[in-house]
């Protein structure tokens, strides 16, 4: 029952859609994660007269409410720039929009999906991350919703590739730096994924994963670590009285952690020789604050600098371990952690080309956090009610 | 026959806090004779290191001239107690605070050395540079930190059978000690200072430091006096032992509400750290923060440990540098995160004297010149103060430590150590049988049964040198720091490694050497070797007489009887104590009729009908009866069969042990009674050789090498090896690659109740390795 999918979609040929049961909208796609909520909505563009009469009030206002607006409540956010125009979904041409909000507000979320009475539409919510198992008894008795559950990793690769396949509007979305290692000449550079596998998919969002992905299925999780982005901000809050993460990022592009780390050169003068360390680098992240007087000195920039810089590298050295013991050559790094931050994706770049001497290269994809929700969407498509 | 009767003296055992005035003869000992120092300062603690020479008095046996007047003396020989010079090895650990207090003392004490320069290595060797050249009047020499840690750390793992241990903090006994494998290298070393280095160690000189992590005992302390507000690194871990770590960190089940359960992540497990505390309108506890970040940091520097050590492929892994430095809590996190990151494939190995590596290493590179590492040494228990337990909760008076000295010494050895070349598997090989650290009953019995037979001790003592008057004293000195010893043992049983009987009786002969009792027991062994000696003749002449069956039965007897006479028993030493007449006969009455407790004795006996065996290493027991009547007409039956025999005898006194020394007196007033011996000396059919030990048990991984090449050489297939200390207490599991035979008599009634026995029970246990049958027919049983 092969039909015409528009070619991005048809390489993925677990993703069959029936022509005659249409999955009915609203299609959504979501995860639930430890700190963040991604949602993706599919703005169909190709309704028909007859669907439009079709249509019933509530299903349109929620469209409406959600492509209208940018913001939601106090939280939620739509990243507008990150929207997929005309993308061809399950034989339906439409708009793929990203949305997130706090985790905290899962309950004010199911609070509304009962308001608008979600439950009389005709759709499954399919969510993945471990909210969809944390939440799931509150979608069921609060919102009268079934949740279908979704494995987060299998759902973070296949939303990867599509989004991968499909392209960013035209664009590439995958990127690189060029010259990681100078700060004057590195820039960003678009690429694709054309031949993807093997790659080593280093997931930060509030904690990280590490998956060598072989091929579309067969994949598995090589590691995590718990210094993730929640990490990032639950210090940098404690540190600093900062509330979001944009807070956190800000006061961190204008700190600097040379004067709460402590260098190579701090301890030896100059290079440590003997074993070939720059006197550069790090020798001891918060390494300075052992001493009162520095303790006493330092801005709140320097400290989330030197937290951003401290994690962010961490997760730099991982990755490059896990990358040589597996034998790939490739890491992709997605997640929300990286959002609006070219302070840790410029560090994550260099420490994978400094580190491997060049053997190694850092990549990374513009929908950052959303692959997960994505991949949920997809199954959404994919699950048929045929026989 | 008196029984150790359980009294409760663990009133009495309260250990107080050293203050700084300890008095200077047991801080800073021999500095008189120092001849070489380095020193090794780190952020809060200094570490001494000096090579001196100790003056202290040795038993020696001499033959007299057959023809002077004196031969009409019915004594075999002459004892004499000479001065003997050794080398040994001093290190002292001190807060930097004390630093010039002690370099004061340094200076004040410091008169024969001709050294001009002073070794220095750690992160404070540059700040105190100018303070030590100025006080000492030495040049700082400065060492790199790494090249001195990773020498240390070869030698420890080289010198000390139970340098390394795992940490296990719910078990019966936290410390788990390790026997080093005889190759010690390659090796990860983890070193977790103010950063992190990664050390892959391929052997003495070829080190590399393949990686680092800058999250380290630094980003604790400086993360930590940041979010709490406390300033000192042990007020930080005080903190973290108290706190919880769920209020801070995001868990998966803050994510998922439940486990993970399709990558098999349970709910417990720490998804993001601080994760919670990214919220403006909560506050959080220090000690919720400490503990958080001390899990964070520990998990970190185990995962990328792993990680290494998967990468380079190496599973012994030693943790080192101030943030484990003895802390129960980072050992413990530390563990746990190698545990978890490995599955258990990997083990977090943590070493006794991790503390003082810098400064041996230091040393070491002084020292080049003497060439240390061309011998073996060995802790001095007497003087070195152990591992002791750091954590503030555990144990309250432990705070005050940090303000006290910690020592080690190190004894230069005269013999090279190595294993015995028949051992099955050097690197499982486990002297002790019981394992007292992990045993409480055992280790109770014992402690208390070392403490009872004291008195005697310190009575034979003096006994021992009736003609110096201040004998009395030094050995009260003994009395007290031997008894502080078990005090401490009883506190602390992994101070000195695995605690065993063994480990007990060789501190308490550290500790009789340490006060000049080389040997109390040189008088006794001398009469009763004198009056055994008058008996060989008699002894072998009735073995003769018996058929070749009767004969085999009676010379085992013989060596069975004969090992019933034993100082080192304290069941026995009373009744040669109060009954100097308990005779041979006696012994051989008092045996235990066969069946024995453990008996093979009739597969020997089948084995004995085959053909002979090439060679026999015989360790040998105690002076007098033993060795005269019991073992020496069993050498000549296998001499007489056309075996060769090695005789393996103590290098120097314990108990009454014969010693090589007076053994090859011995053995020449034998040869002069019997053709047998006399031939089989003369042929070099009969060889002694010394052990290179002075303990009254055994360890076959530290023999000498001398005793080794002689093994090799003749082709050795048969070990005997005699007495409860070397065949009971240790070896009885003891896996040999040729025939075995451990001859014993129980002497002391818990054994023997612990085995099932009774009071004198036999221990006759002949193995034959798997895979080599017996040349004979006989099948065996395992005993």
């Amino acid at each position: 029952m092969d039909f015409s999918l528009g070619a991005a979609v048809f390489y993925f040929h677990p993703l069959k859609c029936s022509v005659k049961l249409n999955r009915s909208f609203p299609w959504f796609g979501m995860d639930i994660g430890g700190t963040l909520v991604k949602l993706v909505y599919f703005e169909p563009v190709d309704i028909t007269a007859e669907e439009e009469q079709e249509e019933v009030e509530n299903l349109k206002s929620i469209r409406r409410y959600l492509t209208s607006n940018v913001a939601y409540g106090k939280t939620g956010v739509r990243d507008v720039h990150l929207e997929l125009r005309n993308l061809t979904m399950c034989g339906r041409t439409g708009n793929l929009h990203f949305i997130r909000f706090p985790t905290q507000a899962m309950p004010r979320f199911i609070q509304m999906g009962r308001d608008k009475n979600f439950s009389s539409l005709h759709t499954t919510l399919c969510a993945t991350g471990g909210g969809a198992y944390k939440f799931e008894n509150d979608f069921r008795t609060m919102a009268d919703l079934e949740l279908l559950k979704l494995d987060e990793l299998d759902c973070l690769i296949h939303g990867l590739l599509f989004v991968d396949r499909v392209g960013f509007n035209g664009h590439p979305e995958c990127y690189y730096f060029q010259n990681p290692s100078d700060t004057q000449s590195c820039v960003k550079k678009p690429c694709t994924l054309d031949n993807p596998f093997p790659m080593l998919l280093v997931n930060i969002g509030s904690g990280v994963s590490i998956l060598a992905v072989y091929s579309e299925t067969n994949y598995k999780r090589v590691t995590g670590t718990s210094l993730g982005g929640g990490t990032f901000l639950g210090l940098c809050c404690l540190l600093t009285g900062c509330e979001t993460f944009e807070e956190a990022l800000e006061m961190a592009s204008k700190g600097d952690s040379t004067n709460v780390d402590k260098l190579v050169k701090d301890i030896y003068g100059g290079d440590y020789e003997r074993f070939g360390l720059q006197g550069s680098a790090v020798a001891s992240s918060f390494g300075h604050m052992m001493s009162k007087d520095k303790r006493d000195s330092i801005s709140k920039e320097d400290l989330a600098r030197a937290t951003l810089v401290t994690i962010t590298n961490n997760i730099g050295s991982i990755a490059r371990m896990c990358a040589v013991n597996e034998k790939i050559e490739r890491v992709v790094f997605v997640g929300n952690f990286l959002r609006i931050n070219t302070v840790s994706t410029k560090l994550l770049a260099y420490a994978m080309d400094f580190w491997s001497k060049g053997q190694l290269r850092a990549l990374f994809l513009e929908h950052e956090g959303y692959f997960g929700a994505v991949g949920a969407l997809m199954e959404l498509l994919k699950t048929t009610e045929d026989p | 026959m008196a029984e150790c009767v359980r009294v409760d003296s663990s009133t009495s055992t309260h250990t107080m806090d050293k203050s700084i005035t300890l008095p200077p003869d047991e801080i800073f000992r021999n500095l008189e004779n120092a001849k070489r120092f380095a020193i090794d300062i780190g952020g809060s603690l200094t570490k001494l290191a000096y090579y001196s020479t100790v003056q202290h008095k040795v038993a020696k046996v001499r033959s007299f001239e057959h023809n002077t007047k004196e031969a009409a003396s019915d004594k075999l020989y002459e004892i004499s107690v000479q001065e003997e010079v050794t080398a040994r090895l001093h290190f002292i650990k001190f807060e930097n605070a004390y630093i010039e207090t002690c370099l004061d003392f340094i200076k004040d004490h410091l008169v024969n050395t001709e050294t001009k320069v002073i070794k220095a290595t750690g992160g404070g060797a540059h700040k105190f540079k100018e303070l030590i050249e100025r006080k000492l009047g030495l040049k700082v020499d400065k060492e790199d930190e790494m090249t001195c840690l990773i020498k240390g750390c070869n030698f420890v793992l080289r010198n000390i059978p139970h340098e390394a241990f795992v940490y296990a903090k719910h078990a019966d006994s936290e410390f788990r000690f390790q026997t080093t494998h005889p190759d010690i290298f390659p090796y990860l070393l983890v070193n977790i200072g103010s950063g992190v280095s990664i050390v892959k160690v391929e052997s003495e000189d070829k080190f590399e430091r393949i990686g680092g992590s800058s999250i380290g005992g630094g980003t604790f302390w400086g993360l930590g006096a940041l979010l709490t507000k406390t300033k000192r690194f042990d007020e930080l871990l005080q903190l973290a032992s108290k706190g919880q770590h769920t209020s801070v960190d995001m868990l998966v089940k803050d994510i998922y509400g439940g486990s993970y359960g399709s990558l098999g992540l349970t709910g417990d497990l720490i998804a993001s750290s601080f994760g919670k505390s990214a919220t403006a309108d909560k506050e959080f506890s220090k000690e919720d923060m400490a503990k958080s970040l001390l899990h964070m940091i520990s998990n970190d520097i185990g995962q990328l440990a792993c990680l290494y050590a998967k990468l380079h492929n190496l599973s012994r892994v030693y943790f080192g540098g101030f943030f484990i430095r003895g802390h129960p809590v980072t050992m413990h996190t530390i563990t746990y995160s190698i545990n978890f990151f490995t599955k258990g494939e990997v083990q977090a190995l943590f070493l006794r004297h991790e503390g003082y590596l810098g400064a041996i290493g230091a040393f070491l590179k002084g020292a080049e010149e003497d060439n240390p590492n061309q011998y073996s040494w060995g802790e001095n228990y007497a003087g070195s103060s152990g591992l002791m337990s750091v954590s503030p909760d555990m144990n309250p008076m432990q705070r005050a430590r940090s303000g006290t000295f910690d020592m080690l010494e190190m004894d230069r050895l005269e013999r090279q150590l190595v294993n015995l070349p028949l051992l099955q598997d050097p690197s499982s090989y486990i002297p002790d049988t019981v394992d007292l650290t992990e045993d409480a009953l055992a280790r109770e019995y014992w402690l208390y049964c070392f403490e009872e037979a004291l008195d005697g001790v310190v009575k034979r003592a003096v006994a021992s040198q009736p003609d110096i008057p201040e004998a009395t004293e030094r050995a009260e000195k003994f009395r007290q720091k031997y008894r502080h010893k078990l005090q401490t043992l009883r506190h602390q049983p992994f101070a000195y490694g695995s605690l065993t009987v063994r480990s007990l009786l060789d501190t308490r002969e550290h500790c009789l050497n340490e006060f000049n009792f080389p040997d109390p027991y040189s008088k006794i062994k001398q009469r009763e070797n004198d009056v055994a000696l008058k008996y060989y003749q008699k002894a072998v002449k009735s073995l003769e007489e018996l058929s070749w069956e009767q004969r085999q039965f009676a010379l085992v007897r013989g060596v069975l009887a004969g090992n019933v006479f034993d100082w080192g028993a304290k069941a026995v030493s009373d009744v040669l104590e109060s009954d100097p007449e308990f005779g041979f006969e006696e012994a051989k009455r008092q045996l235990e009729e066969r069946p024995w407790l453990v008996d093979s004795y009739d597969q020997w006996l089948e084995r004995l009908k085959g053909p002979p065996h090439k060679c026999a290493l015989f360790f040998v027991d105690n002076s007098g009866v033993d060795i005269i009547l019991g073992v020496m007409p069993f050498v000549r039956e296998l001499l007489s069969r056309g075996t060769e025999v090695v005789l393996a005898s103590n290098s120097g006194p314990a108990l009454n042990d014969v010693t090589n020394g007076e053994l090859q007196i011995l053995t020449e007033r034998i040869a002069a009674m019997d053709p047998v011996i006399q031939a089989g000396l003369r042929e070099d059919r009969l060889t002694l050789v010394q052990s290179g030990s002075s303990s009254p048990c055994l360890d076959l991984s530290r023999l000498d090498k001398v005793l080794a090449m002689v093994v090799r050489e003749r082709q050795t297939d048969l070990v005997i090896i005699e007495g409860m200390g070397r065949a009971i207490h240790t070896n009885y599991y003891a896996m040999l690659s040729c025939e075995s035979l451990k001859m014993a008599v129980i002497k002391n009634s818990w054994l023997a109740d612990r085995l099932g026995g009774k009071l004198f029970s036999v221990v006759f246990k002949y193995e034959v390795p798997a895979g080599k049958p017996s040349q004979d027919s006989a099948a065996l049983t395992p005993s």
